[in-house]
């Protein structure tokens, strides 16, 4: 079985990001850039599945401009076999991306698709549902706990009530929520095996789809800053002020 | 042009997202109809008829649709997508999981979990967990939106005498099987509508400790929240998990207790009206969002907390 791995590359969750002066977006340049959070459980899904047995080879995809090849190096480091980095010099839309992953797809012939359940730059929740759409393959949405047997294809996934456990089968694509396992970091010698595993570039206009963008960013501002609060110096206090002041109590 | 809104429901109630979204649709139209897709519905249709703004509830009743498998739905909307200017789901997990289907159906692109809608065509959303608000125009012939049900207040659920129209189930080639859904039970209000909201961070320590929280909870008549540090600990189910890949809430009152105040964290809960922060390390980032601060063991203060609220209860009873 082959399991294909989607891939952001996004600035680091841990950077306090700024918006450009000029309301344009949000600054990227000489910010630490990282593997998307949620790709990073894909990532370690499939290595666990290959280390398993259960897949045999497992293919990391990135889509955006040179600099994407770190995170697909990363993923490597982690235990992916090869990789293939579609250039694009232009962000793309959620539905943009499942096309050209689709085209992938067609190619690649990969049994399973994992990625992430949202990017944590534009938070839009939308790639892995359109994919399977346009696919026609069986969809799972933000996955805690996964299991392959075969064909057979058990999950839990993470919603608002709960937990919800199904049952399909292969070929499928696959969301990872945060809590499906804890990505291994890469160790030193991996990192350098990573350097020799194949990492194919392929231009997005060679793939022959349409990418225009369909939404135009007319602004981006900084979010209402929060009124600086007080300290109080005792639980007496607060409660008092909570009662007759905030009147919330 | 009508806007057509989809129903977030248990198949007996309506959830209250679907409330706010109606609010949002109102922005864009006065002619919003409502789709239920659900499993022996009537009981549901006839109550919802009544919400004050619907001028109509869609129905499409069947068995396989009890479940509320994607795969299904999203035909069966999109479907009916060319009458509508605008479709709208809730940006719960629900509409999260149905609604990119349509898009990919339409070959519309989505714009997800709107906080305000400008006009017909502009709309604004947070990115990078709410560290920067974009404001987006688009121009495509249906708008497929998701709304943050936390920035639109509910709509009233009666009042209103909608015209009800049933459109046929059709069948979708599925190999998805249902199981289970594990809900927990409560009678806390539910986390993303409650008034106020009591959440517990790592600074709780273990599950057993989070007992504490649930008392003033319930002494609050409050939802209890978590971070994502206490429930990667164990010490509760990620249901409860507040933050950018949890829930969004915002309540009039938020207490955070023994939480630092990731960014990630903050994305789900700095909208809420007060924010009362209470942790040992004053140095802690939850402090810079909080209405008021309290620098101290938690363990301390929250029975104290508990006994002030009965005290002032018996004063006023």
């Amino acid at each position: 079985m082959k399991v294909l791995v989607a891939v952001k590359r996004v600035v680091d969750y841990k950077v306090q990001i700024r918006v450009k002066s000029d309301n344009s977006g949000v600054e990227t340049q000489n910010v630490k850039m990282s593997v998307n959070p949620p790709d990073e459980n894909a990532i370690e899904e499939a290595v666990k599945l290959k280390e398993q047995g259960i897949a045999s080879e497992t293919i990391a995809v990135s889509i955006g401009d040179e600099k994407s090849q770190d995170v697909l190096r990363t993923s490597m480091a982690m235990g992916i076999d090869k990789s293939i980095l579609v250039k694009t010099q232009n962000t793309l839309e959620p539905l943009a991306v499942a096309k050209t992953l689709m085209k992938l797809i067609e190619k690649e012939k990969p049994d399973l698709v994992l990625m992430g359940k949202q990017a944590i730059d534009d938070d839009s929740n939308q790639t892995g549902q359109i994919l399977s759409a346009l696919l026609k393959w069986p969809q799972g949405c933000f996955i805690s706990n996964l299991k392959i047997e075969g064909n057979k294809v058990s999950i839990s996934r993470e919603i608002d009530e709960g937990i919800e456990n199904l049952e399909t089968s292969l070929p499928a694509v696959l969301t990872c929520d945060l809590r499906l396992n804890t990505p291994r970091f890469a160790s030193l010698p991996n990192i350098m095996k990573a350097k020799k595993k194949p990492l194919d570039i392929i231009d997005i206009d060679s793939l022959g789809i349409d990418t225009t963008p369909r939404i135009k960013t007319l602004k981006v501002i900084e979010p209402p800053k929060r009124k600086a609060g007080v300290m109080v110096s005792d639980v007496k206090e607060l409660v008092k002020k909570l009662k007759y002041e905030a009147k919330v109590i | 042009m009508a806007v057509l809104v989809i129903a977030e429901h248990d198949n007996s109630n309506l959830k209250s997202s679907t409330l706010n979204t109606i609010t949002a649709a109102k922005k864009l139209s006065d002619d919003i109809h409502l789709f239920i897709l659900g499993s022996n519905i009537d009981e549901l249709v006839n109550k919802s008829k009544d919400i004050h703004l619907l001028s109509k509830v869609i129905k499409c009743d069947n068995e396989k649709l009890k479940n509320f498998l994607p795969e299904l739905s999203a035909p069966l909307i999109s479907n009916l997508a060319e009458n509508y200017s605008h479709i709208l789901a809730p940006a719960s997990t629900f509409g999260k999981n149905l609604l990119p289907r349509v898009s990919a159906l339409l070959d519309i692109t989505q714009i997800s979990d709107i906080i305000d809608i400008v006009s017909n065509d502009t709309f604004v959303r947070p990115i990078y967990a709410g560290n920067a608000i974009s404001q987006v125009q688009t121009n495509q012939k249906i708008n497929l939106l998701t709304i943050r049900p936390t920035s639109f207040e509910k709509s009233e659920d009666s009042g209103g005498n909608a015209s009800i129209e049933e459109i046929p189930f059709v069948d979708t080639d599925l190999k998805t099987i249902f199981i289970n859904r594990e809900v927990s039970k409560s009678d806390r209000p539910e986390l993303g509508n409650a008034r106020i909201v009591v959440s517990g961070g790592r600074g709780l320590e273990n599950s057993d400790n989070f007992k504490l929280l649930y008392e003033l909870a319930d002494k609050l008549n409050a939802a209890v929240g978590a971070s994502r540090a206490a429930v990667d600990s164990g010490y509760i189910g990620n249901e409860y998990q507040v933050g950018q890949t949890g829930k969004m809430v915002a309540p009039e009152l938020y207490i955070a207790v023994g939480i630092s105040g990731a960014i990630q964290h903050l994305a789900g809960m700095k909208e809420s009206k007060v924010i009362v922060a209470i942790n040992k390390d004053l140095e802690a980032p939850i402090f810079n969002v909080a209405d008021y601060g309290l620098s101290s063991d938690l363990f301390q203060a929250i029975p104290e907390i508990i006994k002030e609220l009965d005290l002032l209860n018996q004063i006023e009873s």
